[in-house]
């Protein structure tokens, strides 16, 4: 009995940090609406900084005044990002801020391995609280009954602070109505930024708080995120009670799980997490969400399909690229093999984000399970490599099925934050559950058959494989079900006033995009002969978002153009310099606030203005056949 | 018999938000080639009245039955197919497709085609499209993003999108709000003309009386949730009570009124 007394009260300790972080966020995000994906790396630099301030301060006043510092260095950190970054993408779509903050993060992470390296690093014991008492012969940690203290103060501290204060009553009235607020004469700026201040603030402080308990190192702050965001789907975002509430359950559920399911505990979580979304969409505490702001997309000339010339000028780039074993040496073929599986990859989420308007943060799930559903087949089963083709993408179909049914419940933010969490559960269960997936280790020895085991007849293969997809999900775009699925993006309204179900609709599209996307996951598992965890971690998800960012959200095959130019490039990038993230999150932040129609979106853009005047006659010529390279 | 006879039969619909009852047990019926129109003063209840009639809200209770089948509560996609057809305050249509596209869309759904993953829709029955957009009078902007298009002609092409399902019943939930005044005459003619055509049922909400009086055959008047007059445009203009809340209560109704599209 005592032993699930401790178990409890250890779940309320880690509740505390969560309940912070996710406060942080809520508060943001009700003045804001933006999702701020940074609010992990600012929890990470809490607690890098308070590292570094409570070595060098002595005592505890040393120790109590380095947490607290930590917090407020980061708050200050966290407002200089305000005012150089966020006030430029406030009008911006959704995708395009949680897009941003997360290129922050990769920054931040890279930073933070310069200034503090790369190893774990273990913080002092808080003076005064370092031992534990015993319960009924369990020890529990006395400075974990502090956290437990903590949460509720805070969410007490809160509500006065909200309530009782001036800026509190106005931060709310930003919340319901933030347009209002500004009529009535209210500085906008500061407030946001002052809002912004608090929430890195809290944040901050958890990861601060978190150096006698834990290692602090660069990884945290994406654990802690996805924690996060479960926390708030669940809570509801804006709601401080609804995150406090939340943290509770996520951080027992946490606790109990790994009593009952030891592998794959996140399960239970994920259960849980099911079960509210269905009961209450906008979470327990949350209000339902007024009319999403215009997703990306809605300026766009309309779409048509590729004349003869343009269909002309695919088949002849597509007949320069199959010469490429002529040329090219053993390594540009496996790395085009690798391009072109990351153009279909790229080109299944373009159709749910562009055509269907619904960002996905966690395609790589779907990529990962079609990978991990060859390795299976080819391993266990021993079947041959065109049953595994076949196949192995079909695991990708059925998690699709199931998440896509819950994801396509939501919209906006709360659908990004649940497919993230979706891919998380799917790399968690790569991971955790050794027996199975092999863990970190992955499964190796996924080899291709004998006839396309060259590089040069793989490649052949990837880039057949490749062509066949990009027009089969083009006659998608043009097709009735495509046009259905653009009239539900464009106007929920009209669509279920002319017979269009939605919600089927988009589920519908979810599934093909994750089959898509689960077959690029199989031919990559052959490519690499290899499949690990990270095929479905959240770097591969925005590997992908970027793609089609940089090709243009709002063109038709822009994603294909982005995908081989962000893939070439990164390939370069990681040859050639260390820093990859920090150069990374640099492209992408730069891409946001200065590039958002993309490569092609751009061209596009010239070319209708007139200022390109050369392509002015073949306008739409051009540009297709740009977006169909 | 008359049960039957009735397109749109509405018995006893009632809504409240919180301690607002919006609309308190309102009855009508509407029979085929029927112009009704349903007025009164700004959060009279029309808007909400509208919502229910074809799913977009919930009614708390009472019944609405088309053509003798019980469709209360039905989501909208299903109204739709029973040959319901619905334009909006503010228009909602499909801003990054062409004109003609936006039409496409309805009658791909209408013929039941919308899991068709092959065929080409900018193709799909090109001349149907083509006959409703000219049938409104927008067949000279089929090729046009529709994000492009002034109002009046938005309000237009949601009229063409509310045809393509050959509906029995069109609500327009104020068609003419927004417009230049010679075009919302235009459009109203326009409408009543084809709704005696094709003996099309037309239930409409409007601030605009010379519309109303032109056109409706009977006149539905709304106060405070309740129905408190209903009769032809003679006995509507001549009834007290009517008058009382147009004129006497404070809301009166000017000109400020008519260029105003508030509900």
């Amino acid at each position: 009995m005592s032993f699930y007394v401790v178990q409890f009260l250890s779940g309320l300790a880690s509740a505390a940090a969560l309940f912070l972080v996710a406060s942080g966020l809520s508060i943001i995000f009700g003045v804001t609406r933006i999702v701020n994906f940074a609010h992990g790396a600012f929890y990470m630099l809490g607690a890098y900084v308070a590292f570094s301030l409570t070595e060098r301060l002595s005592g505890a006043l040393g120790f109590w005044g380095g947490i607290v510092s930590a917090a407020v260095i980061v708050a200050l950190i966290g407002v200089l990002v305000e005012m150089l970054l966020l006030r430029r993408i406030y009008r911006s779509p959704e995708l395009f801020q949680l897009l941003a903050t997360f290129g922050l993060t990769l920054m931040v992470e890279d930073l933070a391995v310069l200034i503090w390296g790369p190893d774990d690093l273990l913080g002092r014991r808080a003076p005064g609280l370092r031992g534990a008492f015993d319960f009924f012969g369990q020890a529990i940690p006395t400075y974990d009954v502090l956290l437990r203290v903590l949460g509720p103060v805070v969410l007490g501290a809160l509500w006065l602070l909200f309530h009782r204060t001036r800026w509190g009553v106005l931060v709310r009235a930003a919340t319901q109505d933030r347009d209002m607020v500004a009529a009535l004469g209210v500085n906008q700026k500061w407030l946001f930024t002052s809002v912004f201040a608090l929430g890195v603030f809290l944040a901050a402080l958890g990861g601060a708080l978190q150096i006698p308990r834990d290692a602090v190192n660069h990884t945290m702050d994406l654990r802690i995120i996805v924690d996060v965001f479960v926390v708030v789907v669940i809570g509801g975002l804006g709601s401080i009670t609804g995150a406090f509430v939340a943290a509770v359950l996520v951080s027992e559920l946490n606790a109990f799980g790994i009593l009952i399911f030891p592998k794959i505990s996140i399960i239970l979580v994920f259960l849980v997490m099911a079960v509210v979304l269905i009961v209450r969409p906008w979470g327990l505490f949350g209000k339902p969400e007024a009319a999403a702001r215009q997703t990306p997309g809605l300026a766009v000339q309309p779409w048509r399909p590729l004349s003869a010339q343009a269909r002309l000028a695919f088949v002849g780039v597509l007949i320069l690229a199959a010469a490429l074993p002529l040329l090219g040496s053993n390594y540009a073929l496996i790395v085009g093999a690798e391009i072109a599986i990351f153009v279909i990859f790229a080109v299944s989420l373009h159709f749910l984000m562009s055509v269907g308007g619904m960002a996905s943060f966690g395609h790589a799930a779907y990529f990962g399970l079609g990978a991990y559903g060859v390795a299976f087949l080819a391993k266990l089963a021993g079947l041959p490599m065109v049953a595994c083709l076949l196949l192995g993408p079909l695991l990708g179909l059925f998690g699709a099925i199931v998440f896509g049914w819950f994801a396509v419940q939501l919209s906006g933010v709360y659908f990004a934050m649940l497919t993230l969490a979706f891919a998380q559960i799917v790399w968690s269960i790569a991971f955790q559950w050794v027996d199975v997936t092999g863990g970190d280790n992955g499964i190796l020895g996924v080899w291709p058959a004998a006839l396309v085991a060259t590089p040069a007849r793989f490649y052949w293969l990837a880039l057949a494989i490749t062509a066949l997809s990009v027009v089969v999900m083009r006659v998608l775009v043009f097709s009735p079900f495509g046009y259905a699925l653009r009239a539900t993006r464009d106007s929920g309204l009209r669509s279920e006033a002319v017979g269009i179900n939605s919600k089927r609709i988009q589920w519908a599209a979810f599934v093909i995009a994750g089959t898509f996307a689960a077959l690029a996951g199989a031919l990559f598992a052959y490519l690499k002969g290899s499949v690990f965890p990270d095929n479905a971690g959240i770097a591969l998800s925005v590997d992908s978002l970027v793609m089609v960012l940089l090709g243009g959200v709002e063109t038709v095959s822009g994603a294909v153009v982005g995908a081989i130019v962000y893939k070439a490039l990164s390939i370069w990038l990681v040859s050639y310099t260390e820093l990859s993230k920090l150069v990374m999150g640099a492209v992408i932040v730069v891409l946001v606030v200065m590039f958002p129609k993309g490569i092609v979106g751009t061209f596009d853009g010239l070319i209708r203005s007139g200022k390109l005047s050369f392509f002015k006659r073949g306008s739409q010529r051009a540009t297709q056949a740009e977006g169909a390279e | 018999m008359s049960e039957a006879a009735a397109l749109l039969a509405v018995d006893g619909l009632t809504k409240s938000y919180g301690g607002v009852h919006a609309v308190r047990g309102v009855s009508f019926k509407l029979t085929a080639g029927e112009i009704l129109a349903l007025i009164g003063p700004n959060g009279a209840g029309k808007s909400t009245c509208f919502d229910m009639l074809n799913g977009q809200r919930k009614p708390d209770r009472g019944r609405v039955q088309l053509l003798g089948q019980d469709i209360t509560g039905q989501p909208p996609r299903r109204v739709w197919r029973l040959g319901v057809g619905r334009t909006f305050q503010i228009t909602a249509t499909f801003p990054t497709m062409t004109v003609r596209e936006n039409v496409q869309v309805a009658l791909v759904s209408y013929a039941s085609q919308i899991f068709n993953l092959w065929r080409s829709t900018p193709d799909f029955q090109r001349d149907e499209a083509d006959r409703l957009l000219a049938l409104v009078g927008v067949e000279g902007y089929a090729e046009r993003p529709c994000g492009e298009l002034a109002y009046g002609d938005l309000k237009r092409l949601e009229l063409a999108i509310a045809l393509a399902n050959q509906p029995k019943l069109l609500l327009m939930d104020e068609p003419t709000a927004g417009m230049a005044p010679r075009d919302r005459i235009e459009l109203m003619r326009l409408t009543a003309r084809i709704a005696r055509e094709q003996s099309i049922g037309v239930l409409f909400t409007e601030h605009d009386m010379d519309v109303v009086f032109e056109h409706a055959d009977r006149i539905l008047v709304l106060n405070r949730g309740t129905l408190i007059a209903e009769g032809s445009p003679e006995d509507v203009r001549r009834d007290p009570q009517v008058r009382a809340i147009y004129l006497g209560e404070g809301l009166v109704y000017d000109a400020r009124h008519q260029e105003g599209a508030g509900a």
